[in-house]
């Protein structure tokens, strides 16, 4: 077929032979100085994995300390920065990054058929600011006073000067300042990506949906970081500089003398940070839906039931949940109760219309359950029973009961638990293959699953338990005396078992990197772009494309007996459903093809 | 170009109805900044997409009249565009840069400076200046392409 040749590939540099054998850098010097997203995902893969492991090894030295009553293991101080840099790691340096800077940044030129990112430069700085964030993050253990020690949220004025001396939380503000604009270049990189480079006939709607959610992502990170980068400046000059803008202390009185006019207000910051912080935590949570989104039908062997829903509902999440911080902030007492309540519950619509689409994807279809889609599966169950608590905590009769408890804490691991590990490892080893160009022994990584998957409810239902009765979150120590043992020893003994899960991944790696088995250019059969190229995918990433005519241009070139969709047409005559996978020729790929939308 | 448009303003719009809605309901001055603020963010880039689009389609663009010939939508918005229109130049795309790294350095040593002291800003200074210099002397000499 003569026109899968692009010719708009070679207009990157089409009179230039060596192009496709590209001269740049190699080795060390490669990583250092390379714009190609590729290498810049892998980077930042490899990065945020690392945190992981870093944060990892944090909670399991709080679990433990926290597996009998009156523990001494840890100092309140030690436990305190334990926890704060847990969470930090977690959610800036891991849940984020692993998402928008190491899968999308990777993944989606690819799927929508670019040579590269936008701005490759800019995707280059992106990282070098998130590494040295990182770095400036960890940077206050090293400290005479150690790590900052209030919490992922930093909420003044427990934040300000005289109750959080010290370097350690400065560096903790400036990391924030670092990797916040790390992000929102990211960002801007994602949607310039997406709205000017992608290939012809890949219309809007006919991005597979990973991309689709990393530009809702993108539009979130837009909206969100820039808050929390102003946010945490202004606490920086509240702590240095001497401005009031959530401090309290040391007031001019101004006017009346008991109207305190040049005075700050602390609840601005808890304003100010869950502006950023719940739109965070769907884009903590998009991306891993839309990995999940690209799981499911391949390992189906069927086209995604509900394309079109499927983005709507993306979109209905990002806009309802940048309509909902104050729902963390119920029991303030200066918050719109109703407003916030109802966007909040309004969430499970359209979270629910996307279980039933995957559900539906997964109805009659073939299953094929390898590692991948079983961490899919997981993330099915843990994002349901978080997203369950978390309607009943958007009520705020509920949420004033159970606040600031393990119930809180048990529901938010559940939901980024659910997305961040289960769906992002799903990511992982779905996309490791194009990455490296080398499989994952899948034996293992069903070993790493189910010792996840176990050891995921065993650590998070028991805290529901004993956070209903009544064990506050943050605490370093507990008396033996209310009954909290057992379920915090539960949580501990589960807590290890996903560890020694995550020791098997190292296994795994190691054996991969000692012993390669070549992936191929698509070993799942897959439907996007991705799995067009070769693995790993060549500079600028493709040597030629095939005719995109719907949201599965690979499956379409390399089932022409079974294309699934014409941009929402069914296609008459579908094939006998031969598969080569399906030696038989009596697999069901053929017939089970229905126009999804 | 239609539907990246539709897609920003429509954050615009929702977002301003609801800090509409919150603005004259919670009597709090933040939220409803900050919720104006996402309008705007929706609403601004929408607009130039939509300026683009009218562009292309040679449509009127409000009150400054029909701001371009019909040239029809980019490859990349047609369902039955083949592979060859999308010839020619995509874009200059760098190769590998060293800039980008020793920028990010220097941000990192400001941002440390706040930290541990003024004298840290003066290496850090040092190396955006160096960076953004380099990084503009490689794009007009066209790097590696």
């Amino acid at each position: 077929m003569t026109d899968l040749v692009r010719p708009a590939l070679a207009g990157v540099d089409l009179h230039a032979p060596e192009h496709e054998e590209h001269h740049g850098p190699t080795g060390l010097l490669k990583w250092f100085t390379s714009t190609d997203h590729k290498v810049i995902g892998m980077s930042y893969t490899i990065t945020s994995v690392v945190m992981f492991y870093l944060a990892g090894i944090m909670a399991l030295l709080i679990r433990t300390q926290l597996a009998s009553p009156n523990s001494s293991l840890l100092s309140f101080s030690q436990f305190n920065a334990l926890f704060t840099m847990h969470g930090s790691l977690m959610l800036y340096l891991f849940a984020g990054p692993f998402a928008f800077g190491g899968l999308a940044n990777f993944i989606v030129p690819i799927q929508v058929g670019a040579p590269d990112m936008a701005f490759p430069r800019l995707n280059a700085l992106s990282y070098w600011l998130y590494l040295t964030g990182s770095i400036t993050m960890l940077l206050g253990f090293f400290t005479s006073s150690g790590a900052a020690e209030f919490g992922w949220v930093a909420y003044a004025p427990l934040s300000n000067a005289a109750n959080s001396p010290g370097a350690g939380p400065d560096l903790w503000i400036v990391s924030l300042l670092l990797t916040g604009f790390s992000a929102i270049f990211t960002g801007v990189n994602l949607v310039g990506t997406i709205f000017y480079l992608r290939a012809p006939g890949m219309t809007m709607f006919r991005m597979p949906v990973f991309t689709w959610n990393m530009l809702v992502t993108g539009i979130l990170i837009l909206i969100a970081f820039p808050v929390l980068t102003a946010a945490v400046v202004m606490l920086f000059a509240d702590r240095h500089f001497g401005t009031h803008i959530y401090e309290t202390t040391g007031c001019h009185m101004v006017g009346h003398p008991n109207v305190p006019a040049a005075c700050g207000v602390p609840v601005l910051y808890q304003h100010l940070f869950w502006f950023f912080g719940h739109p965070e935590v769907y884009i903590l949570a998009l991306p891993y839906f839309g990995i999940v989104t690209e799981i499911i039908p391949v390992f189906s062997r069927k086209p995604l039931f509900g394309y079109k829903g499927m983005v709507f509902a993306t979109m209905a999440i990002a806009a309802l949940s940048t309509g909902v911080w104050a729902h963390h902030m119920f029991t303030t007492g200066v918050v719109l109760l109703p407003f916030f309540s109802l966007l909040s519950l309004l969430i499970a619509v359209p979270t629910g219309i996307k279980f039933f689409n995957w559900i539906g994807t997964m109805w009659r279809g073939q299953l094929s359950l390898k590692t991948p889609m079983l961490f899919s599966l997981g993330f099915l169950f843990a994002f349901l029973m978080g997203g369950v608590t978390g309607v009943m905590l958007a009520s705020p009769p509920i949420d004033f009961f159970t606040h600031d408890t393990y119930f809180v804490v048990a529901h938010f691991h559940q939901v980024l638990f659910g997305t961040a590990v289960f769906a992002g490892f799903a990511g992982f080893y779905y996309w490791f293959p194009k990455m490296w160009g080398r499989m994952l022994n899948d034996g293992l990584g069903k070993w790493h699953f189910w010792l996840t998957f176990i050891g995921f409810w065993l650590t998070f239902m028991p805290q529901y338990g004993v956070g209903l009765k009544g064990m506050p979150r943050r605490v370093a120590s507990y008396p033996a005396d209310l009954g909290w043992q057992i379920y915090n020893q539960l949580s501990t003994i589960g807590a290890f078992i996903i560890g020694l899960g995550f020791l098997l991944l190292l296994i795994n790696l190691l054996i991969s990197w000692r012993n390669p088995v070549p992936a191929g250019d698509n070993p799942w059969d897959g439907h996007t772009l991705e799995w067009f190229t070769s693995s790993p995918p060549p500079h600028h990433n493709f040597t030629h494309l095939p005719p995109i005519r719907s949201e599965r241009p690979t499956w379409d070139y390399n089932h022409p007996e079974a294309p699934a969709l014409h941009h929402g047409v069914p296609v008459v005559g579908n094939g006998n459903g031969h598969h080569p996978r399906d030696p038989g020729g009596n697999g069901s790929s053929g017939k089970e093809e229905k126009v999804p939308t | 170009m239609r539907d990246e448009s539709v897609f920003l303003i429509g954050v615009g719009v929702f977002f301003g109805i609801v800090g509409l809605i919150y603005w004259l309901t919670a009597y709090e001055d933040a939220g409803g900044v900050l919720l104006l603020g996402t309008c705007f963010l929706g609403l601004v880039p929408g607009l130039y997409y939509y300026y683009w689009y009218c562009r292309f389609h040679g449509r009127k663009f409000f009150f400054f009249g029909q701001v371009g010939k019909a040239v029809g939508p980019r490859p990349e918005d047609r369902p039955d565009a083949t592979l060859a229109e999308g010839a020619g130049v995509v874009s200059a795309f760098p190769d590998s840069s060293i800039w980008p790294l020793v920028l990010g350095s220097g941000a990192f040593l400001l941002v440390l400076a706040l930290v541990f002291g003024y004298w840290l800003a003066f290496p850090g200074i040092g190396l955006i200046i160096t960076a953004l210099v380099g990084v503009t002397a490689e794009s007009r000499r066209g790097g590696h392409v």
